[in-house]
């Protein structure tokens, strides 16, 4: 660094700096250069402020507008066109069935595809286009997934007349289903699948690549076969990360509205889901629909929504966390 | 286990000599159908893709095919009335011009903003300071996006209202545009991030060496070497922006027009999708139709986005190991 050139003074006028000798620099560019930098570090310590400032002042009018109509109640009421008795319920339940059949569709497909292509693939064309395919379906718009969804899942590409449906199971059982699947909760979950599994493979494989190579070497020169040494080697000393990418991604799955919107949801819903077929809507087209009315009142309850999405998005990552460290010092 | 055959040659030798023992054929088929299951898995991803081309481009045919329509207008017509009645016209410019002015605004603000907060995180920030400020925005970027929609509404567009012009009402590309961008700020600031930091340290060594200030080093040095990761992450972003809903559903409005003004009502490609979606337009009527061909224009948009991100990634990496 130039710091002692341009701190010492100069003792006469016959006195030179080295710089002036080497003609490396004109000594009258040092203070503009160091000008220069710190007015440089002033715009990226403003600039960072900002966005922690918007995060701060994002949060405050939250729970501003909010915190006023949380109770209780709040939970467990349906929605209603008086907003005094509005609640979260038939929301809260539907996010809480469509993301558990999001995680458990597309926590195992994912990590199938991040094994098969980190463990198992030939080095081929075919391997290569598969990678480059998933890394482009991560950059599709989740409202494009949503059309997918409503033309595979809801209608069954119009195999099968909605009219007259076919159905499997018993209508009080939580395994009722029916073909087309309509825009019950099994639809909105698989459409979710579509849209995260490009997140969890993409961690997944991550996680299978931060295993050293000598471990997998170790356990097939005992003799293991691939499938062997991927199941009891690879996998467990990659499951905290795996976890970790998983769970951001059903996070990303909590806070979609786009695609289940597109299903054609019904907007009101006054039931909590019972089988895999029930009507639902989710906490964020919930937020939507109060955020999109006029009228101060249902903006608060918008408000008072997102912070129990955002309870729900905390509470969860939370879980994470502490699953990620338990496992972690486990496989020290 | 007795016995393992050191090579898959010995192993056969071995098989023909006496026969496979049992265990062995029923580890192989095992192996064999674990390998098949997760190739299933793979080929999901295929088929999801292929889906979804498939979908668009035959349900885009239909529409183009239908009398109101026509294929010169719709690709060069400047006015978007699906619901009018006896004049509907189908122009897809309007619509694109509204998703580029927002995601335009997005990219001006989040851009700029993001790469700094990048380099200060990589060169300048102690480690007390990034130990505060990334968790900060991992959470930015955690937060749902119907909620920068309601923050878009219930802040920004008050405050543009209040002390920038009255004339932004409260529906406006700004205040939508504005809400994107700090949806896609943590995008830019973490991936540029990753990318300065993996610059190798000798390359700022030596910058300093030869006698460069900090700002010297990060800005003349260390971004230029790590340009295409800095590049990626901003293709990254415009893409999410383009393909951002909720947002532009709730704060940008629903007025189609071809405009540049950030105080005008304007409606994005995405926000048509959810007013068609949301409505009770007949799913055989033009209307209906006409947001499978905007969803195609968009995908088509955001995939050749998404390519050109890889194609740079991939062709302009510089190599420092």
């Amino acid at each position: 660094m130039a710091v002692p050139v341009a701190t010492a003074a100069p003792t006469g006028p016959a006195a030179r700096r080295p710089a002036d000798i080497v003609g490396a620099a004109p000594a009258s560019s040092q203070p503009l250069r160091r000008g220069t930098d710190r007015a440089f570090l002033a715009l990226c310590l403003a600039l960072t402020a900002l966005a922690v400032l918007i995060l701060v002042v994002l949060l405050v009018t939250v729970w501003r507008d909010g915190h006023g109509r949380l109770s209780t109640e709040f939970l467990t009421n349906y929605p209603s066109r008086r907003p005094g008795e509005a609640g979260v319920k038939a929301a809260l339940w539907g996010s809480i069935w469509v993301c558990a059949i999001c995680a458990l569709t597309a926590i195992p497909v994912g990590l199938g595809t991040a094994v098969w292509l980190e463990e198992f693939a030939p080095r081929s064309r075919l391997t290569s286009f598969v990678k480059l395919n998933i890394s482009n379906l991560a950059g599709v718009p989740s409202i494009v997934y949503g059309i997918l969804g409503l033309t595979a899942f809801v209608r069954l590409f119009g195999a099968v007349s909605a009219d007259r449906p076919l159905t499997v199971g018993d209508p009080d059982s939580p395994f009722y289903l029916q073909l087309p699947l309509g825009h019950g909760v099994l639809a909105g979950g698989l459409t979710l699948m579509l849209v995260v599994l490009p997140i969890v493979i993409v961690s997944s494989q991550e996680a299978l690549r931060s295993v050293p190579r000598s471990l997998r070497a170790g356990a097939m020169a005992l003799g293991a076969t691939r499938w062997q040494a991927t199941w009891s080697i690879t996998l467990p000393a990659a499951l905290p990360m795996i976890l970790t990418g998983s769970i951001l991604a059903i996070s990303r799955a909590i806070g979609e509205a786009a695609p289940i919107l597109v299903l054609g949801v019904p907007l009101f819903i006054r039931s909590v889901p019972n089988n895999l077929a029930s009507d639902f809507t989710v906490l964020p087209l919930q937020i939507y629909n109060w955020a999109n009315r006029p009228g101060d009142a249902f903006h608060e309850l918008a408000a008072a929504a997102i912070i129990v999405l955002l309870a729900v998005l905390l509470t969860f990552n939370a879980v994470a966390v502490v699953i990620r460290q338990r496992l972690h010092r486990s496989t020290q | 286990m007795t016995a393992v055959p050191v090579s898959p040659a010995a192993r056969a030798a071995a098989a023909s000599r006496r026969g496979t023992p049992r265990a062995a054929r029923v580890r192989d088929a095992r192996e064999r159908l674990i390998r098949g299951a997760l190739a299933g898995c793979a080929l999901l991803s295929v088929v999801t893709t292929f889906a979804i081309v498939g979908i668009l481009a035959a349900e885009t045919v239909r529409f183009l095919g239908m009398p109101e329509v026509s294929v010169a207008d719709f690709l060069a017509g400047t006015t978007w009335s699906p619901l009018l009645g006896a004049q509907k016209q189908f122009g897809i410019w309007p619509l694109v011009c509204g998703t580029l002015l927002v995601t335009a605004i997005a990219a001006a603000f989040a851009l700029p903003v993001g790469l700094v907060t990048a380099i200060y995180l990589s060169e300048y920030a102690p480690a007390r300071v990034r130990t505060a400020v990334k968790p900060a925005l991992e959470v930015l970027a955690g937060i749902p996006t119907v909620v920068y929609g309601y923050f878009a509404l219930a802040v920004i567009t008050p405050f543009l209202h209040d002390h920038v012009s009255e004339r932004f009402g409260t529906f406006n590309a700004l205040g939508a545009g504005l809400a994107v961008g700090i949806m896609i700020l943590p995008i830019v600031a973490s991936i540029s991030e990753d990318a300065l930091r993996a610059v190798p340290r000798s390359l700022r060594d030596a910058a300093y060496a030869m006698g460069g200030t900090r700002f010297d080093v990060s800005v003349k040095v260390v971004v230029p070497a790590a340009l295409s990761g800095i590049m990626a992450s901003w293709l990254l972003a415009i893409t999410r922006a383009i393909g951002e809903t909720m947002i532009v559903a709730l704060a940008a409005g629903g007025n189609p027009s071809l405009t540049l003004d950030p105080s005008a009502e304007v409606q994005t490609m995405t926000a048509y999708m959810v007013q068609i979606f949301l409505g009770d337009a007949p799913a055989t009527g033009v209307e209906y139709r006409s947001s499978y061909a905007v969803a195609a224009v968009l995908f088509v948009i955001t995939l050749g986005l998404t390519v050109t991100g890889n194609l740079i990634l991939r062709r302009f990496r510089e190599e420092y190991d």
